[in-house]
């Protein structure tokens, strides 16, 4: 696998059969069937989208960032990955890559992670962590602050070096570029669509984005 | 300084318990190629944990090392590393499985090894997590300290064989009341075929107080970040005291 490797789909956005613009700031929750084929894209470029992925059936096996990179020798994600829980179990699939590289090991905006990184005083800033609490509430159910784990960034760039350092870099994303997963069961997707202004992670610019979703 | 504590961690052993702040936790390798995963937990609220992410990218660091801190995902610091004799623990690969275990070292059973069946990191945390009223849902990127996991530019994982001789040490300073859980199981990507059997001494005594003025202290002053890392973490503490 290669950095920066970009498969397109063969699949139309007319013969889908769910398609959503969400704003920056906002999430969104939804439950993939296997088979089916959500497309995430990058509507205007350099946005960050925090992905988190349960075993609908068993929503205590959440996406695990570290069992899906080790499990492939590969800290970025491209077409071919396959992202895994924590207990190894497969939930989805990249079938298609426009974008080429996507991080896992930067994580999701805090409040209190805003404090730490800039300044005591970003405490009140909108993050993607808050986002993902809302869903949850909204939702209800069993899953609360301990199950988001590290999740996906889509879209976003932190390169690693050898020597052990880790940077927030520009994206290496554009306007239009996408990226879609496949269901290998049924899978539970929570999404942050980035708010952070304080890195270059967006660009310093959330934008919205855009989800499809395709029928097996 | 006086050791008010030990415990040695037995190949494939797990412990887990409370450990108040201000305390020293040294781990010394009884031999060469050593691992054990370590999660921490605030001990007064279990649903605060380490973090990876904002641990890793508040430092701009993809390992941990001496004057880095391991910090919540409330933007506290759980404990800092003060000193250590290797340069280099790994936080981004995970525990092993049962599955890859029984697939890397052969499927052993209780039932025909008793207790020299291999055990699986992940099992070993469930364990204790349950042990300790959580669940395997609280299971999140661990710190496989003595082991050491690079990448090159195109991403690649590569595991450093030579990385651990027995003897290296490192000892993290609790700036919270933890609950810590260990596991001595192989690191997910040691390419060895055999089952690592090495011993892990973990000695517990007791630290200095970190003075707020300490112009010296590496994990207060490695970063700006560290410093308003530990300033969260004495406001939660001055509102529970």
């Amino acid at each position: 696998m290669t950095a920066f490797h970009c498969v397109e789909s063969p699949r139309r956005p007319a013969d889908a059969f769910y398609t959503k613009t969400l704003p920056a700031g906002e999430g969104w929750m939804y439950d993939l069937e296997p088979g089916q084929v959500l497309r995430i894209v990058d509507l205007e470029g350099n946005q960050a989208v925090d992905t988190l992925f349960f075993d609908a059936d068993n929503p205590e096996d959440h996406y695990s960032a570290v069992q899906t990179i080790a499990s492939q020798g590969q800290i970025y994600l491209t077409a071919g990955s396959v992202l895994r829980t924590e207990s190894g179990a497969e939930l989805a699939r990249i079938v298609a890559d426009t974008c080429g590289r996507h991080d896992t090991l930067g994580g999701a905006c805090s409040a209190q992670s805003n404090t730490v990184r800039y300044a005591h005083e970003k405490l009140h800033m909108h993050n993607c962590r808050d986002t993902f609490m809302l869903q949850l509430a909204r939702r209800g159910g069993t899953l609360t602050k301990r199950d988001l784990a590290p999740n996906v960034n889509f879209f976003m760039n932190v390169p690693v070096t050898a020597d052990g350092s880790l940077e927030f870099a520009d994206g290496v994303s554009a306007p239009g570029r996408y990226v879609e997963l496949q269901a290998q069961r049924r899978t539970t997707v929570l999404i942050s669509n980035c708010p952070q202004l304080n890195n270059p992670c967006n660009a310093y610019n959330p934008t919205p984005i855009q989800l499809i979703v395709w029928d097996k | 300084m006086e050791v008010q504590w030990s415990k040695t961690l037995r190949p494939g052993g797990k412990w887990s318990g409370a450990i108040g702040r201000g305390k020293l936790l040294r781990f010394t390798a009884l031999g060469d190629g050593a691992n054990v995963a370590l999660l921490l937990y605030n001990a007064r609220d279990l649903t605060e944990r380490y973090n990876m992410p904002d641990t890793l990218k508040a430092q701009h660091v993809s390992r941990l090392t001496r004057g880095n801190v391991l910090m919540s995902d409330n933007g506290r610091v759980l404990a800092g590393i003060v000193e250590d004799s290797l340069g280099w623990h790994d936080t981004i690969s995970g525990l092993t499985t049962r599955e890859l275990t029984d697939a890397k070292y052969g499927r052993t059973r209780f039932q025909e090894r008793r207790n020299e069946w291999l055990r699986s990191g992940y099992e070993n945390a469930a364990v204790e997590l349950v042990r300790n009223g959580l669940s395997a849902r609280d299971l999140g990127p661990v710190v496989n300290l003595f082991s050491k996991v690079y990448c090159d530019e195109e991403g690649r994982m590569h595991f450093q064989e030579d990385h651990c001789r027995e003897g290296a040490t490192v000892t993290l300073r609790t700036e919270m009341d933890v609950l810590a859980v260990l596991s001595n199981t192989p690191h997910p990507l040691d390419p060895r075929s055999e089952y690592p059997s090495v011993p892990v001494l973990l000695e517990v005594l007791r630290a200095d107080p970190l003075d707020p003025d300490d112009s010296r202290d590496e994990c207060l002053n490695f970063r700006p970040e560290n410093r308003r890392a530990y300033e969260n973490t004495w406001e939660y503490q001055l509102l529970l005291e």
